[in-house]
């Protein structure tokens, strides 16, 4: 045995005594970088949402109004904005409702879609028919337009914004689990559940969702980068979320256009925390696609 | 020696004449009188659509700027010298010794766009019944300002004839309001309603299309009245919701002026993009934010709270710095600071929530927070307008200040048909208010703050005998002392003892437009000046 085969030996073995996540995750890493970097910003974005409290060096909503549209200086590193409010604190605090507000929908969305989804494949015949043209007039409206009709209807608010976000996904989630659900349905194993005489909801929720996980998971993390992007787009428009609540959509609208000349870092760096997270997220998302498609793993 | 005479006499007139040809040529241009030139179309940008096209029931700019110009009024108020009024339609008018009756002639030949209907004192009275006595089912949003009218007659074809009840020193101003357009009286005998999707005036321009959510085109009306007048061919409003887009419409000269103004960002960008191409007018504004608070729901039912809240805002701070980036600047009560019968700057300092020590006020305000049981951290809303001007940066600055006296205020922001919904049917703790005039008048000013049922605009929802009153009063004293007496007791009671609403900061108004937009001065209301008889194009 040389050294190199004994090497070799010696991280097989090692990697078999690490946890079976962990060896996925490392695999995961190992295979796919550049998913493995939008995770870890992704990861960034969760504890800078969770420590927010700790690490953000000034109170979000705290005017000043002698200090009204600071350039980055070594005070305030990314300046302050026109109500003399911290830039920096107020994306270290964005984050949370980036994250609540897309996680919160994009769950929603995803999770309702696929229910709807395995239920439309299970039961086929006209309950597909109906549900599938009904999903069929949800999808012929673009997501922003089926959202602000959403809005306009509900009102603003962050629970309103999430639904908002929540209703135009839920088509689509269904539309992508309904064809790998059709699939499952034919399984062997669902005639066997079929023939012990188990029930629908038994059968939909115990055998044939979990069956359904890898586009559900795909979806989910797609649409998360869309619903951070949707969020921010309606908060721009003024229907999102309100002032003073710290929000990245918020912060570059208002002030943020008036002064877009006069002072750019209160359009710039929000500008580029909303890009930064759908990067990430398209990118995990991307790379998750690729790990767990079975046809793209030839 | 005569002819030596003759020729000093024209050597004289030679060189006289050659002078002033110099002088002229050297002149500045800007130092000539000019002439108005003929021609032209004069495109301006509008924030939105009008609601409906009838200027006795709205109350928006965007119905009076694309409308305006389609109508001629009674009076208007002159442009070169305001508050002095001119005749419009009126030729002359006659006030009696007692003050209780008004007779003014009407102009004769004045043509409807028709071409063929000539207006009379009839259509007058049409007008004035419309807007004072409206029949059922028919909104007038001014029919509380003209309480003191008993009557109105037209005698003859060019007389018409306002019966008083009692003697008012606003009537005259009161009929210069630029919303009540002359309407065809035989339209309205027919169809009240007609008038709120058609257009049928007597004004400078004609009618022409109108696309919503594009544009409003009009023509020159040939056969207007005054000679000469208008200038231009005709206009073109376009229709632009958003802020950032109308600055950019101005600076590009898509738009060549805004007649609501722009934020002080808005001004800098524009001149800074075309320099001397473009002439800014600047001035204080006859608008108002306020807060109304709900009288009728706890705690807000208690004046310790409402004093509190009204206490807690440092309005000599937000002067300093909202107008760096809002249209709003002045400190004021209830009247517009600098007019008549405002309050002076010493007496505005006694009213609560207006002394300049913060600190004091701030410590008086959580005193009474804790002594009608509002405790630290307390949740409120207050509802605020989608508009960014200056709704946001106001509601930014309140709810911060809400904040430095211990309450928790969510600021929530509303579209503008919910926001007028719930601002109507009292659906809020507290909610951003407004009051925009067309004069400084205390008797329309003051009008909002009567009683809940009296006045329509009193959102806070209180009633208040002593006020109706005291409003009664002070709109028939006999002199101006007595008048400004009486209107200082009513604003003490509406800002101080009882803290129903109060307002924030007064508006200040920038217009920044092309300089060959010439004939159009800034008034100290968006409303007014609007028929654009005497605008014209010059070439550069």
């Amino acid at each position: 045995m040389n050294t190199v085969e004994v090497t070799a030996s010696t991280i097989r073995q090692k990697a078999n005594t690490m946890p079976r996540w962990l060896r996925v995750v490392s695999r995961f890493a190992r295979q796919k970088p550049l998913g493995t970097s939008g995770a870890v910003l992704i990861l960034l974005m969760g504890l800078v949402a969770i420590l927010a409290d700790f690490i953000a060096p000034y109170d979000p909503l705290a005017t000043r109004y002698d200090l009204m549209m600071q350039p980055p200086n070594a005070e305030f590193w990314l300046g302050t904005d026109a109500f003399g409010r911290d830039i920096l604190s107020r994306l270290l605090y964005g984050s949370r409702t980036a994250l609540l507000i897309g996680l919160s929908a994009s769950f929603l969305g995803a999770t309702i879609g696929a229910i709807i989804g395995v239920v439309s494949a299970y039961f086929a015949g006209k309950t597909d028919l109906i549900i599938q043209r009904l999903m069929d007039m949800l999808l012929s409206f673009p997501l922003i337009i089926m959202a602000l009709a959403v809005v306009a209807v509900l009102g603003t608010g962050t629970g309103n914004v999430i639904i908002a976000i929540a209703v135009p996904m839920t088509p689509r989630c269904a539309r992508v689990v309904r064809s790998s659900a059709l699939a499952i349905r034919e399984s062997p194993y669902i005639d066997a559940a079929r023939a012990l005489g188990f029930g629908h909801g038994r059968i939909i929720f115990r055998h044939m969702l979990p069956n359904v996980m890898a586009p559900y998971l795909i979806m989910l993390t797609v649409f998360l980068a869309q619903a951070i992007l949707l969020e921010a787009s309606l908060s721009f428009l003024g229907l999102g979320v309100s002032e003073p609540t710290a929000a990245w959509g918020l912060m570059l609208r208002g002030a943020a256009v008036e002064f877009a000349e006069q002072a750019p870092w209160m359009g710039i760096f929000p500008g580029l925390a909303i890009s930064a997270a759908v990067f990430a997220f398209n990118l995990f998302g991307d790379s998750l696609r690729d790990a767990l498609d079975p046809k793209l793993r030839i | 020696m005569r002819k030596g005479n003759d020729l000093n006499i024209a050597r004289l007139i030679v060189g006289a004449a050659l002078i002033t040809i110099l002088a002229l040529a050297f002149t500045p241009a800007t130092m000539r009188a000019e002439e108005p030139v003929y021609g032209g179309t004069l495109t301006f940008a509008v924030a939105k659509d009008p609601p409906s096209y009838d200027g006795h029931r709205e109350t928006t700019f965007a119905m009076i700027h694309p409308v305006a110009p389609h109508y001629s009024i009674l009076l208007k108020f002159d442009q070169e010298n305001y508050p002095k009024i001119l005749g419009d339609v009126a030729e002359s008018w006659k006030i009696s010794e007692d003050g209780l009756t008004y007779t003014f002639k009407i102009r004769k030949g004045i043509k409807f766009h028709d071409g063929k209907t000539l207006l009379t004192a009839r259509d007058i009275k049409a007008t004035y019944d419309k807007i004072i006595f409206p029949p059922e089912g028919v909104s007038s949003a001014r029919k509380g300002s003209y309480a003191m009218v008993k009557s109105v007659e037209a005698p003859s074809d060019d007389t018409v004839v306002f019966h008083l009840k009692w003697p008012s020193p606003s009537f005259l101003a009161n009929l210069a309001s630029p919303w009540n357009f002359i309407y065809n009286g035989d339209i309205l005998a027919k169809d009240p309603h007609w008038y709120e999707k058609n257009i049928m005036g007597t004004g400078p321009f004609k009618f022409v299309e109108h696309v919503p959510g594009s544009h409003w085109v009009a023509k020159r009306n040939e056969d207007y009245f005054m000679k000469g007048r208008p200038y231009l061919d005709g206009y073109r409003a376009i229709f632009i919701k958003s802020t950032s887009a109308r600055v950019a419409a101005v600076r590009s000269g898509r738009a060549l002026i805004e007649f609501r103004g722009f934020s002080p960002a808005g001004r800098d960008d524009i001149v800074k993009a075309q320099g001397d191409k473009i002439k800014v007018q600047e001035g204080p504004w006859i608008c108002y934010l306020s807060v109304a608070v709900n009288n009728t729901r706890y705690p807000f039912d208690d004046p310790r709270v409402r004093r509190a809240l009204t206490l807690a805002l440092d309005r000599w701070e937000a002067s300093k710095t909202l107008s760096k980036i809002a249209i709003i600047k002045y400190v004021g009560g209830i009247l517009r600071p600098g007019s008549e019968y405002a309050a002076t700057e010493e007496e505005l300092t006694q009213i609560a929530g207006f002394s300049k020590d913060i600190e004091a006020s701030r410590k008086e305000a959580r005193r009474l927070l804790k002594e009608a049981g509002v405790e630290e951290g307390s949740k409120f809303t207050f509802k605020n307008r989608d508009l960014p001007m200056p709704y946001e940066p106001m509601g930014i600055f309140m709810v911060d200040q809400w904040r430095k006296i211990g309450l928790d205020v969510e600021l929530k922001v509303e579209e503008t048909g919910p926001f007028f919904g719930d601002r109507k049917k009292g659906d809020f703790d507290m909610i951003m208010d407004w009051e925009c005039g067309f004069m400084d008048e205390p008797d329309l000013q003051l009008y909002k703050f009567l009683s809940h049922g009296v006045s329509g605009s009193n959102y806070s929802r209180y009633k208040d005998p002593v006020l109706d009153e005291l409003y009664e009063k002070q709109a028939r004293a006999k002199t101006k002392e007595e008048r400004r007496k009486l209107i200082r007791t009513f604003e003490k009671r509406v800002l101080d003892e009882q803290a129903y609403t109060f307002p924030t900061l007064w508006w200040f108004k920038i217009n920044p437009h092309w300089a060959k937009v010439r004939g159009w001065n800034q008034l100290p209301s968006h409303y007014l000046n609007q028929d654009l008889r005497d605008v014209w194009l010059a070439e550069k």
